[in-house]
């Protein structure tokens, strides 16, 4: 060791560090961890369709969908067994899938082109937007097309929010990050006074259903709602993915990612886009499902590192695996009852969140 | 590069007022001056970070403003001052990040050898596969070097270098950017130490105020009456007794620590 004071210092801090690192980063390779997910989404989409009040099993529900498509399937199933598990399950598990897929790519897509570990597709007001939309819909007794009107209230209400929060915190043809979630947040409050204003206004039937639609739930699947909302989800995750290289620039920040060939403010209105789309089409027929968008991506992250050309599929993988998962306990757990799903994401997802905001400040020393 | 005439305010108050300021192929130039004289604020601008209040900043001979991001980007690298990286990327895949301009392009066929000599330039080759968020500050400002000279761009723009480096690795920037030059890039470099200004630079040009106060060949700006009034304090230059090369010292007025202790 020729150099010496401090460059000797630090290098005697590298070896410590090294290991802490070398055990960190023993990420699982991004293929492994796809085939897994993959894997894992058709075993507990089987397994999903078949549990319930109704038991069928995984050969039963195969015979089933194997009959519907036509395929000669030897021994027919039941009438019973077949409307079950076609007209009643498989939408409903269908549905998880989709909305989970779209929040958790939302919100891996939200985390990079914000280039925050803590953002997620709520701050920028488009759930609070689409409940304001449903419980609008719900009190001015849209009821004329059934849950169509209050999904469609939604949809709308989750895009004009972001587009009006995006607009808000735009000045000099820049958006800056903190003032964007700034407006966020204070959007967020407006919307849920008044969301609280028509709630107090609202009749007992109406309060049954604001309080079902806000605490989120896809126990009202249909075919017709995964038919809809279905195209959507997919064409915004495969936008979201051709965009990973530049999602992957923009941790650099935004000057570097900028002298990078980043078109930042055009990039990240497209991003916007995307994301609110995909948030406001799964809130619309689900109603509020809060911390997949936020914890899914981070644990994606942790399994197999930060690059965006994984992580962005492997979310929308994780967070439909995740769904399926959660809505069968959530239907199961206390049957004949139901645990509002919303309700169970949250009780799971923010002590983790929690625990992951402990364990970034004790990595890195607390947040910028 | 050419700077003509550039202002630029932040709020209501202008930074820096009517610099001409030029960087051709081949020339290192150093961008020196105290705390507070402007030099982030016109690096800022001559980089396109900063709108300009007045004057004209050119690449090529085509002002800043109708080059497209991307263009920019394969012409012009910069080296921010402090290194900003939000998820745990490694090494590897940040200074393979300096290679995004060219994708799509012929030259992206070069991606891996220029990753490969940006690792070894900046010595950070042997820490490929760590994460960029658990080194320590001096190897993440060689790695974000790295990634700025994998780029591999006409034009490189350094904003404080070797502010977190110990004295080899210092070094090994200058010696850095020597080599760009005498491969025919240009290299604007902002330093606060007029020694290594003075060893590796073509020209200097010293800031004070928001002014240039003087550019040209190290030996004509360091001088000690400029010097002494630009930083305000008593300042000697002197030519290195073997090698000729000019040393900058601060005068001291208080006593050092005594041997006798």
């Amino acid at each position: 060791m020729s150099a010496p004071g401090t460059t000797g210092a630090d290098v005697d801090g590298d070896v410590d560090l090294e290991d802490v690192v070398a055990a960190d980063h023993a990420h699982v390779r991004p293929w492994v961890l796809m085939a897994v997910l993959a894997v894992g989404l058709v075993v507990a989409t089987i397994v999903a369709i078949g549990i319930g009040a109704f038991h069928a099993s995984p050969g039963e529900v195969l015979s089933v969908i194997a009959d519907r498509l036509g395929l000669d399937v030897g021994n027919p199933p039941g009438p019973l067994l077949d409307s079950v598990i076609w007209d009643i399950r498989i939408p409903r598990v269908l549905l998880s899938i989709v909305v989970g897929g779209a929040l958790g790519c939302a919100g891996a897509a939200m985390q990079g082109s914000f280039a925050n570990p803590l953002a997620e597709p709520g701050i920028i007001g488009v759930s609070s937007g689409a409940a304001l939309g449903a419980v609008a819909a719900i009190v001015a007794g849209f009821t004329l097309f059934d849950t169509w009107s209050v999904a469609g209230a939604a949809f709308i209400g989750g895009l004009l929010t972001v587009a009006l929060v995006y607009v808000a915190s735009r000045s000099n043809g820049r958006t800056e990050v903190v003032t964007l979630i700034l407006t966020g947040v204070g959007i967020n409050a407006l919307t849920g006074a008044v969301i609280g204003l028509m709630t107090y206004l609202s009749d007992d039937a109406q309060l049954r259903s604001i309080t079902f639609w806000t605490l989120g739930s896809v126990a009202q699947a249909t075919w017709s709602k995964v038919l809809v909302v279905a195209p959507i989800a997919i064409v915004g995750i495969l936008i979201a993915c051709t965009q990973t290289r530049k999602l992957d620039l923009l941790s650099l920040g935004e000057r570097s990612a900028r002298h990078l060939g980043v078109d930042v403010e055009r990039f990240r209105v497209l991003m916007l886009v995307v994301i609110a789309l995909l948030t406001a089409s799964a809130v619309a027929v689900s109603g509020i499902i809060l911390f997949v968008g936020l914890v899914v991506p981070h644990v994606v992250r942790m399994i197999v590192g930060p690059g965006h050309r994984t992580l962005l599929p492997a979310s929308a993988l994780a967070g439909a695996l995740a769904i399926v998962v959660a809505d069968t306990i959530a239907r199961t757990a206390i049957a004949p009852s139901e645990i509002p799903l919303g309700v169970l994401t949250a009780l799971v997802g923010a002590p983790f969140f929690l625990w992951l905001l402990r364990r970034t400040r004790a990595r890195q020393g607390g947040w910028a | 590069m050419g700077a003509t005439a550039v202002s630029v305010e932040l709020g209501r108050k202008r930074i820096v007022r009517d610099i001409d300021l030029a960087v051709r192929a081949g020339e290192v130039v150093a961008l020196v001056g105290p705390n507070g004289s402007g030099k982030s604020t016109l690096l800022g601008a001559l980089v396109r970070d900063l709108p300009l209040a007045g004057g004209t900043v050119a690449l090529d001979g085509e002002p800043l403003a109708s080059w497209s991001s991307t263009e920019l980007a394969m012409r012009r690298a910069v080296l921010p001052q402090h290194p900003v990286v939000t998820f745990p990327f490694t090494v590897g895949q940040i200074v393979r990040m300096g290679r995004a301009p060219w994708a799509g392009t012929a030259q992206a066929d070069d991606d891996d050898r220029e990753v490969a000599e940006a690792l070894d330039a900046t010595d950070v080759a042997t820490f490929r596969d760590r994460a960029f968020t658990a080194l320590s500050g001096g190897e993440q400002a060689r790695v974000m070097l790295a990634r700025v000279l994998a780029q591999r761009t006409q034009l490189v723009v350094l904003d404080e270098p070797t502010a977190a480096l110990d004295l080899h690795h210092q070094e090994v920037v200058l010696e850095t950017a020597r080599k760009r030059a005498a491969a025919g890039d240009g290299v604007l470099v902002v330093l606060h130490d007029l020694g290594s200004a003075a060893a590796c630079a073509d020209r200097v040009a010293l800031l004070s105020a928001g002014r240039i106060v003087a550019c040209g060949p190290p030996d004509q700006v360091l001088v000690p009456e400029v010097l002494s009034e630009v930083y305000r304090h008593d300042v000697e230059v002197l030519a290195h007794p073997v090698t000729g090369e000019l040393l900058v010292l601060p005068r001291r007025d208080w006593s050092p620590p005594s041997a006798d202790l």
